[in-house]
């Protein structure tokens, strides 16, 4: 049996990994990959919790979870193309107006 | 079985880092897709075959696709700007993200924590029915309202990107269309 606060510890990892990429990388790409992981770290503790409470909520909630990032990656990767075709950069620096 | 789980652990937090550090886009996605892959493995380790499956098709094979074909359709210049350096923000971020590990670790592993009782699926009944059926049963009958609502939130979301995604095609942006059709020579930056 894996302890759950080891699997809860990579979990924060993982999270703060994401959220360490979110706030250092300049690349919009790169960001939304970054949101991703940290997506994918909560259903790790989602999943982690139902495994040490023998229950399959988290599992259900970690399949909405993957959901709404198809959703979340599709619209944002639409927005990315066509922020590209307008400005011809992905660097977040350079991308500060919400009109141009 | 715990020793499979920390070397899988190992390798979802290589390649995270990887996905942080790596300059290259393209490298950045492919490690993010060994890392959901070894995350998949936990899954298993952790009884959900159903997860570990959905997370290889929809993370690993679809959203993952996606984003490379997004890379290499945009023709970024890797390199040079997208470089990590130690700046002073990146240097504040980092102190900040080790602030919020801390926390989280520390809430995670305090002795105090406890969970409560166990609910009504141990691992036996998940081998013996599957956990996919399992799924499919609450999905089906306590959870059918979510799933009709995320199922909404999906077509709007394909709607959107379409939307989104469409080259404007009337007289109204002649000038956006001709701005925006080769990105290669868009309106110079301010």
């Amino acid at each position: 049996m894996i302890p759950v606060a080891h699997i809860l510890t990579l979990s924060a990892v993982l999270f703060t990994l994401g959220v360490a990429g979110v706030v250092i990388r300049r690349n919009a790409i790169i960001v939304f990959m970054c949101v991703e992981l940290m997506l994918n770290a909560v259903n790790l503790a989602f999943v982690g919790f139902a495994y040490g409470m023998q229950s399959m909520t988290g599992v259900v909630v970690v399949f909405f979870v993957f959901v709404v990032a198809a959703a979340e990656a599709v619209v944002g990767l639409a927005i990315m193309l066509q922020m590209f075709r307008n400005r011809a950069t992905l660097n977040l620096d350079e991308i500060n107006l919400l009109k141009w | 079985m715990a020793d499979l789980f920390y070397i899988l652990a190992v390798v979802t937090v290589l390649g995270a880092l990887a996905l942080v550090l790596v300059p290259n886009p393209v490298y950045c996605a492919l490690s993010l897709v060994g890392s959901f892959f070894a995350m998949a493995g936990i899954f298993i380790l952790l009884n959900q075959e159903f997860v570990a499956a959905i997370e290889v098709l929809i993370y690993a094979g679809a959203i993952m696709v996606l984003f490379l074909f997004v890379i290499m359709l945009l023709n970024l210049r890797s390199g040079a700007p997208f470089v990590v350096r130690w700046s002073l923000r990146n240097v504040l971020g980092v102190a900040i993200v080790l602030g919020i590990l801390s926390q989280l670790v520390a809430v995670f592993s305090a002795p105090a924590a406890k969970l409560g009782p166990p609910g009504g699926y141990p691992p036996e009944r998940l081998a013996k029915e599957g956990a996919v059926q399992v799924v499919g049963d609450l999905l089906f009958t306590r959870y059918v309202l979510p799933f009709e609502v995320i199922s909404v939130l999906l077509m709007v979301a394909v709607m959107g990107a379409v939307l989104l995604a469409k080259r404007p095609s009337s007289g109204e942006d002649a000038a956006a269309e001709s701005a925006g059709g080769n990105p290669g020579q868009a309106r110079e930056r301010p």
